[in-house]
């Protein structure tokens, strides 16, 4: 019997090596099917499954990558122009601004906020813009919607999207735009942006309330279109307005967001039917847009698929008037129409080591760095500029560097009596701490380099942001033969002992002071930070306790004020400096006001300052009004200001050479790859190690030989 | 290992208090139970000549060896000093005082004289390049680094002739101990019975010593991202690894024991009842019930966090907790086992016959049914230790396993997981920690091997028979 | 025996609640329906009217266990544990946290759970059994010997090892197979073969140690020497007396990996980047979504109580003494 076992295990092992070996001649780890490759697919990658593809609810970074593709909302970034300028996508022009006053009465330039009670916004469309092919726009020869009145039968027949055969398009018109807004207050959609939204779309609110009144009589669908809304009315086919209540000049980066893109009230009546959403049937998974892509494949456990979106009306390649920055590449002159690729695979890559292998594989076409593969793949030349490796480059891959519009740091509970409070005592100890750890080593060690100390709130390339000695944070920093340097510890220990802390000790106890840090705790770098974190504080003599909790609970803390010192970031919705200033906005304190000022930061001379930079256009005006906030929170120094993480990229050579956006969604109708020199170097650089292979299989053979001839040997025995 | 003695030094000298946190307490309490089962076995005739069969065993002998060099690690490093004004040392972090200290910035390999990852320095004034620097620690007391060959034979040659002197030492004193003269020591220790056991004894003093000599002046096992030396980590780490399996087995046993003979022996509902517990407890995901528990505690300790200053202590109530959230959910496998073999040998005929006649289940219990369980319980127990020891690495993993701040296996492998795709490879703290998890899984099984062995009344004369006829 | 069934069947729905009662305490103790909700909202910008209207949307915003705003018989069943225990025991399973619907993720994600699971089981058994009977027969051997310790060592190496070293060595060095991900139909063989491999080394070590000491226990019981005394051959001793007596352990064994093989290999299928149930379950966890995690909990725990049944069973049919009948 055990020979049977022997000869059928042989067998399928030959088989099974035959099989692969002889597998159609391509690399054998291609962790996607052979076909794909030489096609005009770009390869990307996702981290985390999106859980909202519907405009309205969808707000993380990660599913703006497949948001951003699939919605058009009224303006885009210009894709080469820098500083961030925002241009009409789907608009024939940038919106009309109408300020008015209490009477409706139009008021001149310029205005003065006191007197505006309220800004009309007019956005005007371009004809001729059509939505991707979908089901629910499918129309039959009277006209009449296919599918908008199904039985739970034929749905459960469909089951899939797929199943509803035919598939039907229309033109883009201004009541889209209005209906999307009026799904902002929609009570099942959860939009995240209501509650901000409510302060300022003229009666937004009261929406809110009409529809979740009409909600608890009734589970039926809400037809939105029979409730109108004040702030948001189409004046013709292809003209609506937009009433602000107030004074708001950022709101135009908003209407660059997908919440502000078109849904057609036909998606909601066919994803209202019941039955639906059993099937997974409805706008979060299934979108339907008028972008350059359409979603065609969407299994969020393993890959999602763009595919060219037929009906779309096309769009040029951007370029630079000559007076602008000259840092953009010259736009290519062949094949000016977007989008240029046919298809965008998204891999889910959960870990980071498995997606750098595969792209150093040459199986995706961009990647992040991976913290690990950085030796690898960067060095530095003796000026500290990154530049990439000699082996990367032999491999033809290009490096792409640009600094985040986000800013990670660590804060401290200004409602804290020990670290906390505009008090004198309390401030020289959170300027000793500044001085102490030292953001320099942090970034070098867990960062590998790739962030910038910040000086302040504002990242580089935010309106304010100031460069050279003007720019360095004096409280901190001192400048020294044209660099900044960081202020030696001695003076970090002066500032504790006038703090009354001589040496770390408290004189109420008579020991080292014990600070406590909140933090989440993810992934085994945590571990080394807070050991790190410890080791400054403890040059000090300061102890430090890391309380480490789950996201919830530390969400919960820092909300109530419980937390004393945290670990915070913030990422730019816009490119204003208003979006990062208002994180230090009294009026914004998170425990208090529930607002996004996690420290709990309150000076009034801020305060004041604020109001007046937020609706100063930028210029000389709004720099000397930031200078003069940036010096006053820097002398607080409520956040520890922690750096602005860089986003370093990898791309092989088949792709095309662009500078990176950060802050457009929409950029991958405008790259193009070269399939032909993929497939010759995927080729070249994942050739098998056969001779493993057989001698694996050969080893296997022999020890099971072995093993057979021994037991039959003993077998034989017979016992006396 | 000139290092050494002041910081034995500084143990005389500093005021002493001691300071045990919970799991301390616990761990020790266990080695004293099972000093005192020791004490009580060696009376017993029975008893006393199944364990000295153990021990004479090659196998079990060697593994004893190691689990107790294990053991006093975990020991020393579970007796807390408290210190005036700082956070207090165990007797292990004193002993290792220069590794502990001996801090770079960032990672070094083995032996090396220079940081593994470039930094910008400032060569003269103005001059900034960008090189590997000078470790502060590993290998400063060499003005050139191209004497590190040398530095290290030397050195190894110290250990070598201090690990002899060790070995000859200790035979000398267990000869003395086994009421040999000095005679008979010097003419009779390398009989044939107790080579291996010598041997063992041998390359273990050497292995120290070397090791010792080399750890004074060198990083041996390289060092971590913020630059701690690995081997002062794998050696902190052993009492993690201890405890948790200690620990989690102490609470599983009895648990598993007394149920699963209940239910296989009695029956009827008491036997619904009991298996009615363990398909509840058991058919929850194992890693579900941890996580839960140990992000409740969480939530606890956030509430209670005025009580709890001490980083050590929160990080030690986590462990504990881990303990009991493994030994609670662990019993259930070893229960369901133990109550089919009761079924199994209660319908046995000699069993069933003893029943019969009106033999009192007390003594049936004692006399038939527990040592035919023995074998199952121990191999059950000792394989569970060694998952054990394992599972809390992939705990780890999804994050629910030990307080990052703890020194275990588990944040060592989880850590330097990230770094094989670095280039070159940092492949020593990935090395240490599974070496480290191997030796101690290794000897315990070899040792679980020898006392099923010696105890399983089945594997007696007979089986024997058949292993020498092989 | 009936009776013995019945009383088997009745034991269903009390371990099902006893199951879904430890889950929904653990789980609120961790977890307020605040925190949920916004966990799922996101993090900028939040009101409180968002979070009860997300409460109320996905039924959260009942109290636990008893709802004194009602009267009679609905002050238990209008609550959030009635409610979502009720539906559970119907299969309905309904929509996650996230809003994606559950017996919809699950119905696509059991495959390629149990394209690894199957394998790995099979090539085990069919690896250890055969390997632990050898053992058995050439007991006191050097093979015996070595191949203990081999084992020995495989079991003192962590899991985590074989998959780290396995994609190091296999994907990125001889670049043989992808590293991770997945494919379907037959091209999904390329990426199964690395994760099953990497299983079945992992725990080869302890099921061939286990087999082993079934084998020889079985092999020291009075019917063996009997058998041998009457001169048969060692082989027919094994495959005739000792292999049926030994089947029972390795059933039992078997039984309780059931509920991991449909629910997948957490740890694999997560390193692995295959999307099957056990990377489902580890997001449940990590994201925090209280009806998926409620809902795997529920299949797991059906499982293993199937699994109970049929061990029972087996028992009863692999050894007529045992007593189905009870006292």
């Amino acid at each position: 019997m055990l020979r049977r076992v022997l000869a059928l295990c042989g067998v399928l092992l030959s088989a099974l090596f035959c099989g692969s070996s002889g597998a159609n001649g391509g690399p054998w780890n291609a962790p996607y099917p052979l076909s794909d490759r030489g096609r005009s697919v770009l390869f990307s990658t996702f981290q985390t499954s999106p859980r909202h593809l519907d405009p309205v609810s969808s707000y993380s970074e990660n599913e703006a990558i497949f948001t951003g593709q699939i919605y058009e909302p009224p303006l885009q970034y210009h894709y080469l122009k820098r500083p961030y300028a925002l241009v009409p996508l789907t608009l024939q022009a940038m919106p009309e601004v109408d300020y008015r006053d209490a009477t409706g009465r139009r008021l001149e330039e310029p205005v003065t906020e006191q007197a505006v009670a309220s800004v009309i916004y007019r956005l005007r469309l371009r004809p001729g813009i059509r939505y991707a092919p979908h089901p629910a726009l499918a129309r039959d020869r009277a006209g009449r919607y296919r599918y908008h009145a199904l039985t739970k039968n034929e749905i459960a027949e469909a089951d899939t999207l797929a199943g509803f055969s035919a598939t039907g398009t229309r033109e883009l018109v201004a009541a889209d735009y209005v209906h999307q807004i009026k799904r902002l207050a929609h009570p099942d959609l959860h939009s995240p942006i209501l509650g901000f939204m409510e302060r300022y779309i003229e009666g937004l609110d009261a929406l809110a309330r009409t529809l979740r009144e009409e909600r608890s009589h009734s589970t039926d669908p809400l037809d939105l279109r029979a409730f109108p809304l004040v702030g948001a009315r189409v004046i013709d086919r292809y003209t609506f307005e937009i009433v602000l209540k107030e004074r708001y000049p950022q709101f135009l980066y908003w209407l660059a967001m997908p919440f502000f893109a078109p849904v057609p009230w036909e998606a909601d009546s066919f994803y209202g039917q019941p039955g639906m959403a059993d099937r997974n049937l409805n706008l979060d998974w299934h979108p339907l847009g008028t972008g350059p892509y359409m979603l065609a494949e969407n299994n969020p456990n393993r890959r999602m698929v763009l595919v060219r979106n037929p009906e779309f009306r096309g769009e040029n390649y951007p370029s630079l008037e000559a007076q602008t920055t000259k840092r953009g590449p010259a736009p290519p002159s062949a094949e000016p129409r977007l989008p240029r690729i046919d298809e965008i695979h998204f891999m889910l890559e959960k870990e980071e080591i498995p997606e750098w292998n595969k792209f150093l594989q040459g199986y995706y076409d961009t990647s992040p760095i991976a913290p690990d593969g950085f030796e690898q793949a960067i060095r530095f030349d003796a000026q500290g500029k990154p530049e990439i490796t000699p082996e990367m480059r032999a491999k033809g891959i290009r490096l792409s560097v640009a600094t985040r519009m986000s800013i990670s740091y660590v804060g401290f509970n200004m409602l804290d009596p020990v670290v906390g409070g505009r008090g004198r005592r309390a401030r020289l100890l959170r300027q000793a701490l500044a001085i102490a750890v030292d953001t320099e080593e942090l970034i070098s060690i867990f960062g590998n380099g790739r962030g910038v100390p910040a000086q302040g709130p504002l990242p580089p390339g935010i309106f304010g942001h100031r460069t050279g000695e003007s720019g360095i944070n004096p409280v901190v920093y001192r400048w020294q033969d044209g660099r900044a340097l960081r202020r030696p510890l001695e003076e970090a220990q002066m500032l504790l002992a006038e703090a009354g802390y001589p040496d770390g000790i408290d004189p109420a106890t008579g020991k080292s002071l014990v600070l406590h840090l909140d933090a989440t705790s993810s992934g085994p770098d945590t571990k080394a930070l807070f050991g790190w974190y410890r080791k400054q504080f403890a040059r000090l003599g300061i102890d430090l306790v890391v309380r480490s909790t789950d996201y919830n609970r530390f969400q919960e803390k820092v909300q109530q004020g419980e937390a004393q010192i945290f670990t915070w970031g913030w990422n730019a919705d816009y490119p204003d400096p208003e979006n990062f200033l208002f994180l230090l906005y009294g009026p914004h304190g998170k425990t208090r006001h529930l607002g996004e000022n996690a420290a709990n930061y309150a000076n009034p001379g801020f305060d004041a300052l604020f109001h007046r930079m937020r609706t100063l256009p930028n210029g000389p005006a709004r720099q000397k009004v930031i200078d003069e906030m940036v010096s006053l929170v820097r002398l607080d120094s409520p956040w520890l200001w922690g750096f602005h993480p860089q986003a370093y990229a990898l791309e092989h050579a088949w792709m095309d050479a662009a500078e990176p956006n950060l802050m457009a969604r929409n950029t991958l109708k405008y790259r193009q790859i070269d399939p032909s020199l993929r497939v010759k170097l995927q080729a070249r650089w994942n050739e098998p190690v056969r001779a493993v292979v057989w001698g694996v299989a050969i080893g296997v053979l022999v020890l099971m030989a072995v093993v057979v001839w021994r037991v039959r040997q003993r077998a034989r025995a017979v016992a006396p | 290992m000139p290092g050494l003695i002041p910081a034995f030094a500084s143990v005389a000298t500093e005021p002493m208090g001691l300071q045990l946190l919970p799991t301390d307490l616990l761990f020790l309490g266990a080695l004293a139970l099972a000093a005192v089962y020791g004490h009580s076995a060696a009376r017993e005739p029975l008893a006393r000549a199944r364990w000295s069969r153990v021990l004479h065993s090659p196998g079990g002998g060697i593994a004893c060896l190691v689990l107790s060099v294990y053991l006093a690690v975990a020991v020393l490093d579970s007796v807390r000093v408290e210190r005036a004004e700082q956070a207090p040392l165990t007797v292990l972090d004193l002993v290792l005082t220069p590794l502990r200290t001996g801090m770079e910035t960032t990672y070094s390999a083995p032996f090396a004289t220079h940081a593994h990852a470039r930094e910008n320095l400032e060569h003269a004034p103005g001059l900034w390049v960008r090189d590997y620097p000078r470790l502060k620690f590993g290998g400063r007391h060499l003005a050139l680094p191209e004497e590190t060959a040398r530095d290290l034979v030397r050195r190894i040659a110290l250990g070598t002739a201090l690990g002899f002197g060790v070995f000859v030492v200790l035979t000398l004193v267990i000869n003395q101990l086994r009421g040999r003269s000095l005679r008979g020591a010097i003419t009779q220790w390398w009989e044939p019975a107790w080579r291996w056991h010598w041997s063992a004894l041998g390359v273990l003093c050497l292995g120290i010593t070397i090791v010792g000599c080399l750890a004074d002046g060198w990083h041996v096992l390289g060092t971590d991202k913020v630059g701690q030396d690995v081997l002062y980590l794998s050696l902190k780490s052993v009492r993690t690894g201890l405890v948790l399996a200690v620990l989690a087995s102490l609470i599983t046993l009895p648990i598993a024991l007394v149920l699963g003979v209940l239910a296989g022996y009695r029956g009827g509902w008491v036997d619904d009842v009991i298996q009615y517990l363990y398909t509840t407890l058991s058919s929850i995901p194992g890693v579900l019930l941890i996580a839960a528990a140990a992000l409740s505690l969480d939530l606890f300790l956030s509430r209670e966090a005025g009580a709890l200053h001490s980083l050590a202590l929160r990080a030690d109530l986590r462990l504990l907790a881990l303990c009991a959230v493994l030994g609670l959910t662990g019993w259930t496998s070893l229960c369901r086992l133990l109550r089919a073999e009761t079924m199994k040998l209660s319908t046995i005929e000699f069993v069933a016959s003893a029943r019969a006649l009106g033999s009192p289940s007390a003594a049936l219990l004692r006399r038939h049914l527990l040592p035919n369980l023995m074998p199952l319980v121990i191999i059950t127990t000792v394989l569970d230790f060694s998952s054990l020891v394992l599972a809390e690495a992939v705990l780890t993993y999804i994050d629910i396993g030990v307080d990052p701040s703890t020194e275990s296996w588990g944040n060592l492998i989880n850590g330097a997981r990230l770094e094989l795709a670095r280039e070159p490879v940092i492949w020593w703290s990935l090395a240490s920690a599974l070496g480290g998890m191997f030796g101690l899984v290794l000897a315990a099984n070899v040792f679980a091997d020898t006392v099923r062995d010696a105890f399983d009344p089945r594997l007696g004369p007979d089986a024997k028979g058949v292993q020498g006829r092989a | 025996m009936t009776a013995w069934f019945v009383r088997r069947l009745g034991y269903f729905l009390p371990i099902l609640l006893g199951v879904n009662l430890l889950t929904f305490a653990l789980f609120f103790v961790v977890n307020s329906p605040d925190d949920m909700a916004r966990r799922h909202l996101g993090e900028r910008h939040v009101s409180p009217a968002a979070v009860s209207d997300w409460k109320r949307a996905h039924g959260y915003d009942r109290p636990a266990f008893l709802n004194p705003a009602q009267n009679g018989l609905a002050m238990v069943t209008d609550t959030l544990f009635f409610a979502g225990s009720s539906r559970l025991f119907s299969f309905n399973f309904g929509r996650s946290d996230g809003g994606r619907h559950i017996g919809w993720d699950i119905r696509q994600r059991i495959w390629p759970s149990l394209a690894i699971a199957l394998p790995v089981l099979i090539l085990e058994l069919l690896i250890a059994v055969p390997l632990g009977l050898a053992v058995a027969l050439l007991r006191g051997s050097a093979f015996d010997r070595g191949l203990t310790l081999l084992c020995v060592a495989a079991m003192a190496i962590s899991s985590l090892f074989f998959i780290i070293a396995g994609q190091f060595l296999f994907a990125r060095m001889l670049r043989l197979m992808p590293i991770s991900g997945f494919a379907e139909g037959w091209d999904a063989l390329r990426f199964l073969l690395l994760p099953v491999v990497v299983q079945v080394l992992a725990g080869l070590g302890a099921r061939v140690r286990w087999n082993r000491t079934v084998f020889l226990e079985e092999t020291s019981r009075e019917y063996v020497r009997t058998a041998r005394a009457k001169g048969l051959s060692e082989a027919r001793v094994l495959f005739r007396h000792v292999l049926p007596n030994a089947a029972l352990p390795l059933i039992t064994t078997i039984v309780v990996t059931l509920p991991g093989l449909f629910l997948g290999s957490l740890i694999t299928e997560s390193f692995f980047a295959i999307p099957g149930l056990g990377s489902y379950t580890i997001d449940a966890i990590q994201n925090q979504d209280f009806a998926i995690v409620r809902t795997m909990v529920f299949l797991g725990s059906l499982l293993y109580i199937l699994g109970l049944l049929l061990t029972d069973l087996a028992y009863a049919w692999a050894d007529p003494r045992i007593r189905l009948g009870g006292n």
